[in-house]
């Protein structure tokens, strides 16, 4: 592998792994904090996909088009949170894999009523649509350097924001000890929201971002939410440390895993690397919950 | 989990009795009122409550909430396809040492499906068992990826438009292919399979298993080791949805990976549920009630999926017992 492919690849997996980890952030925050398995996530990566297009191509700005998928998709998850999963909080896994899986096939469903079945034409904005020359002899695309820096400037405020900020301790309070945190005087239902709400618009934020690149179409949401179930667990549920390594991690195998072996092999070894994982730290690398 | 499931007993006897009775006499009738069509409907509702009964030994009775079972049913599948590619082909299957020439004889083929699929199952079991809760839910979600994607790469098998079978089958001078054969043999594994759970959930093996999903911690106080159990219950019912995998791919001559997607493996779940968990013959009404829903709203409507999604979500809010428990209640009331 010569080194302009090796350096390419290299930013191709990171930001597959930034997209990644906006993708599981909400994904292991809503299970560390609510118990709640989410299958329907991905359903939210497409809904930002399919709004940012529409927005973008009616309006003929790309900017309004993103602003408007994260507001909708956070709006749509704090619903899904009132509506209908809270009452799923206490209730077994197998009636969350349920209840998510069936609001898999509503939201396809409905999209395809809306949107229609062929995949959705997404352009790009002029101004990041041509690719730059990093290195000598190196192209590449200036609209992936663009998700590689919103997904790392999100991926640090949130960071941050968790780490470092009062509601971020209110947060990592819930996903240790729910009832402890809100003993201690937690508005526990109004995080629980607050954490749906954001949750469903960084899987928003993520599925804008690759439009552009992958079709934007039914059930791409999809494979997208199988390896964020992945880089969740291998992370170690609840653990935004976790999702951060593991996502970059799972970025870079996935990457190369496609180019050095053929793509079907390629995605074969994240599981293969996942099942290692897993083998070693059944919780994952950054365990949680004791 | 709910309720520890009750111990079997004659009334689920007559249950399984009853139902195997109904699917034998579909085939008659069908040729009778002149609709053969439903013969392949009554076809696939046996291979798919094959499957489901296998799944719901871990799920209902093992509480395990396993979503790797379509990824076992197409390993058995794909044992079958490939067997049969080699015999048709003339090349030598080569494992390592072993040179295999395959075969469509699948009173060999069916058993070493069976095999591989509980093997398979066995060796993500002992990863996949390391965890519970929804670590076991993710990882086996993840584990049925990773044996999509190996169908796959398997390019010299079809790849992802699947692999059709050329070659004859056969099963003991049968000929899989004819309509009523199929069925019948595939009702005949179904009765064998449906036999076996209910002795296996009411033996001693049964007991620990049920009581592993209610309280492991109390299990291992009794000085049981509860893994041991599991795993032996996760590649049993492995190898059963590998039969009903191999029973697929012998009658439509055909495997593909689009037979193993995960969200096949939500289906299973999704039947095991609608038919109750309690039981071992449930799942069977739970795969009728299934394919039948899916058939009848797709005839309705293209966008059948949204009547039942919102089907399954009313499921999950409202009907912890499935849908034989709502009928049961119903029946009270």
């Amino acid at each position: 592998m010569s080194l302009p492919l090796f350096l390419e690849q290299t930013l191709n997996g990171v930001q597959l792994g930034v997209m990644l980890f906006l993708m599981s952030a909400g994904l292991t925050l809503v299970f560390g904090i609510m118990n709640l398995i989410n299958l329907a996530h991905g359903a939210l990566y497409m809904l930002g996909a399919f709004i940012a297009a529409t927005v973008a191509d009616k309006s003929g700005s790309f900017l309004l088009g993103a602003v408007v998928a994260v507001v909708a998709t956070a709006a749509i998850g704090a619903l899904l949170e009132v509506a209908l999963l809270r009452r799923f909080y206490h209730r077994s896994h197998l009636d969350q894999v349920l209840v998510t899986f069936g609001l898999i096939l509503v939201f396809n469903q409905v999209t395809q009523l809306i949107w229609g079945a062929v995949p959705m034409r997404f352009n790009l904005p002029d101004a990041v649509a041509g690719s730059i020359e990093l290195f000598p002899g190196m192209n590449y695309p200036v609209f992936r350097l663009v998700i590689l820096g919103v997904g790392l400037v999100v991926g640090l405020l949130l960071y941050v924001m968790i780490m470092r900020t009062r509601i971020g301790m209110w947060v990592r309070a819930g996903a240790s000890n729910r009832a402890m945190a809100s003993a201690i005087g937690v508005n526990v239902e109004m995080v629980f929201i607050g954490v749906f709400a954001a949750g469903a618009a960084l899987a928003g934020l993520a599925g804008l971002m690759a439009g552009p690149i992958l079709a934007v179409q039914v059930g791409m949401g999809e494979p997208v939410l199988i390896l964020a179930l992945v880089v969740t667990v291998i992370g170690g549920i609840g653990s935004i440390n976790g999702a951060l390594v593991a996502a970059i991690m799972i970025g870079l195998i996935d990457t190369f895993g496609r180019v050095l072996l053929s793509p079907a092999l390629g995605s074969m070894v994240i599981f293969l690397a996942m099942a290692v994982i897993l083998a070693w730290k059944p919780k994952g690398l950054f365990p949680v919950h004791g | 989990m709910a309720d520890l499931a009750p111990t079997p007993n004659r009334r689920d006897w007559f249950a399984i009795l009853l139902l195997l009775a109904v699917l034998a006499v579909v085939p008659p009738i069908a040729e009778a009122v002149g609709q053969p069509f439903a013969i392949k409907v009554a076809s696939r509702v046996v291979v798919f409550a094959i499957a489901a009964v296998g799944l719901n030994l871990v799920l209902g009775f093992g509480g395990m909430v396993s979503l790797l079972h379509a990824g076992l049913f197409g390993v058995g599948g794909y044992v079958i396809g490939i067997l049969a590619w080699h015999d048709f082909n003339g090349e030598a299957l080569h494992l390592g040492p072993i040179a295999y020439a395959g075969t469509g004889n699948l009173l060999i083929s069916l058993p070493l499906a069976v095999l591989v699929s509980a093997g398979a199952a066995a060796l993500m079991g002992v990863v996949s068992l390391r965890t519970n809760g929804a670590y076991f839910i993710m990882i086996t979600l993840a584990f049925n990826q990773m044996l999509y994607y190996l169908g796959v790469a398997l390019q010299k098998y079809g790849g992802e438009d699947g692999l059709q079978i050329q070659g004859d089958l056969s099963l003991a001078g049968l000929d899989p292919s004819k309509r009523l054969v199929y069925f019948y043999v595939s009702l005949a594994a179904l009765a064998v399979v449906m036999v076996l759970v209910q002795r296996l959930v009411g033996s001693r093996f049964g007991m620990v298993l049920r009581a592993t999903a209610q309280n492991e911690r109390r299990v291992k106080a009794l000085g049981i080791p509860p893994t041991r159990y599991r795993l032996t219950a996760f590649a049993l019912s492995g190898g059963i949805a590998g039969l009903a995998g191999a029973l697929m791919a012998s009658g439509q001559q055909f495997i593909s990976p689009a037979d193993m997607s995960w969200v096949r493996s939500g289906d299973l779940v999704v039947m095991c549920v609608l038919g109750g968990l309690t039981t071992v013959w449930g799942p069977v009404l739970g795969a009728a009630l299934f394919l039948l829903l899916e058939l009848g709203l797709s005839s309705l409507t293209n966008a059948w999926q949204l009547p039942f999604g919102l089907i399954v979500i009313g499921m999950a809010v409202w009907l912890h017992d499935g849908l034989i428990g709502a009928i049961r209640r119903w029946v009270q009331s």
